[in-house]
């Protein structure tokens, strides 16, 4: 069996640097700590980065041109798969752009049904990348108290979307199921409980000393590099930007409740840790405010069954765990989609670790990667 | 870095790994979490939608309310349903001759092919009798892709005469 040791097409193109005396190392697409299949190529003078390439397209499944042949029903359980953690963001923000389109009313109570739904998803979203992040670190145990967690949120998801993990609970014009009364006093358990666990989270890994070491002034981003790669979400966030989709542009009925934009200056791995975790918070007062303005009604609009928007072009935007979620739909008056382009916060946060990976020791480099918070499936798309 | 600074340094570090002993040891002493699973099974399999399946009903001859027209299939974002229409015997018409046979309105085949599904429930929302519910069916294992081909009419026959 002949191997090919000269290696693909992006070791071939990837040329030492002008100093002899440097590594060529190959991380991922099967490492652990990648969260995936990303592989990154890094040019290496002893123990520190001299250049780091990004090499996506490992899980490319062709979302964008499913829907150009999908009716606008049939693609809905596609956006559960393209982000796997927080699949309610995607779903949200393609019938919300089928609805702007076709100028849908949804019922009050379903927005509300969606508000608690997506905010659960983004607690677990959340609680999982901090288990992984705090994994990447070398901590394993604090995977499992996340997981415990996040077990919980998901056995009421489960309850009003049928699912445990790539949800596709919505429909143009509301969603599928409603509330019960187990749903909400399990919501409210949930919201009542977290609190505590977050203090038992400060304790255990914030507050730690070599957590601590391997998170500040790790990994800093300048605000001006943030903006030059398009970068939304924590990660702005963590730079000291007041910026989300929810406050800046209200979609559905977030102008309603009261949350704050968690922030941090110091725009290093930690700040962007810090931000994350706030945003647990922000998150349960807003499920806690939307379970007290509940009230009674539909859950679907009434929408026709074969789904025609007429002809024209729209753009929906909603704040995914990682960033901007955006969906740009094109309709030509029939019953397919002309065009759909998802806009992924992963591959712009992910745009930025070549150079904020530049000059720092490789262990570091991890720590950078994991505060992104990278979806792999999410940048591929 | 001084003298006194590695030393407050190193306490630092002490202090804050008996904390998260402290937390370790606390998750030790309380419930166990888990299920184990062979041993316990969860008990909130009941909300979960696993494949679909025919709504099993004594009041038909053929076990399902379903009238094989097909919107199920249609409306499947990945065609991984097969519903084909019962034949019905051929009529002898007034000539004396067999007539053309009729197609009956209800199904003669429905399969699933679980491989290709991805649990949307298009199918289930869209049936006009509404003959078909989720399943709560959680536990799959096989050793080939024919195991995951359900046949669904003998699913619900089965289920009928589970129930008796």
């Amino acid at each position: 069996m002949n191997f090919n040791l000269d290696g693909d097409f992006y070791s071939r193109n990837f040329q030492q640097g002008p100093t002899e005396n440097t590594m060529i190392l190959n991380l991922g697409p099967q490492h652990p700590s990648t969260h995936g299949v990303l592989r990154v190529l890094v040019e290496m003078d002893g123990e520190y980065i001299l250049r780091a390439e990004p090499v996506l397209g490992y899980l490319h499944r062709m979302h964008e041109k499913m829907g150009e042949s999908k009716t606008y029903n049939q693609f809905i359980p596609n956006m559960g798969r393209v982000d796997y953690l927080h699949a309610l963001a995607w779903n949200w923000a393609y019938v919300g752009a089928v609805e702007q389109l076709m100028g849908i009313e949804v019922p009050e109570r379903a927005e509300y049904v969606r508000v608690i739904s997506c905010e659960l998803n983004r607690i677990m979203s959340h609680l999982l990348w901090w288990g992984a992040y705090v994994m990447d670190l070398g901590g394993f145990t604090p995977i499992l108290y996340a997981f415990d967690d996040r077990e919980r949120a998901q056995d009421l998801l489960q309850r009003i979307t049928g699912s445990r993990l790539t949800y596709s609970s919505f429909r143009i014009g509301g969603v599928i199921q409603d509330m019960d009364d187990i749903f909400l006093d399990g919501v409210k358990a949930f919201c009542a409980r977290m609190p505590e666990r977050l203090k038992m989270y400060k304790n255990l890994v914030t507050d730690n000393f070599i957590f601590r070491k391997r998170c500040e002034e790790i990994g800093e981003i300048p605000v001006e590099m943030a903006r030059k790669y398009g970068a939304t979400g924590p990660v702005l966030r963590g730079s000291g930007v007041a910026d989300d989709v929810r406050r800046a542009e209200p979609y559905s009925i977030y102008d309603r409740f009261d949350f704050s934009i968690p922030t941090q200056d110091t725009t290093d791995a930690m700040g962007r840790y810090l931000v994350r975790l706030d945003e647990i918070t922000q998150s349960l007062a807003i499920i806690t405010q939307a379970v007290d303005q509940l009230s009674e009604g539909p859950i679907r609009a009434k929408v026709p069954k074969v789904i025609k928007p007429p002809k024209g072009e729209t753009y929906f935007a909603v704040e995914g765990a990682r960033g901007k979620i955006g969906v740009f739909l094109v309709s030509d008056g029939s019953n397919v989609p002309y065009r759909i382009k998802l806009r992924s916060p992963s591959l712009s946060n992910l745009s930025l670790f070549s150079e904020c990976a530049k000059g720092s020791l490789l262990a570091d480099a991890i720590s950078i990667l994991g505060s992104l918070d990278l979806v792999i499936p999410e940048i591929d798309r | 870095m001084t003298f006194f600074e590695e030393i407050r340094q190193a306490f630092k570090g002490i202090y804050s790994l008996l904390v998260g002993l402290n937390i370790t040891g606390k998750a030790l002493v309380t419930k166990v979490e888990t299920v184990h699973y062979p041993r316990q099974t969860v008990d909130n399999i009941d909300t979960y939608h696993g494949h679909i399946e025919l709504i099993p009903t004594d009041t038909t001859p053929h076990f399902t309310k379903c009238i094989a027209c097909g919107t199920c299939a249609h409306n499947c974002p990945a065609q991984c349903i097969t519903v084909t229409k019962a034949e019905l015997p051929p009529e002898i018409g007034e000539d004396g001759k067999p007539q053309k046979p009729k197609k009956a309105k209800y199904p003669e085949l429905f399969k699933l092919d679980y491989n290709h599904c991805s649990l949307c429930g298009q199918c289930v929302e869209n049936c006009p009798v509404s003959a078909l519910r989720f399943s709560t069916d959680v536990y799959h294992a096989g050793f080939s892709r024919e195991d995951f081909e359900y046949d669904l009419l003998a699913r619900a026959k089965q289920n009928i005469e589970d129930k008796e």
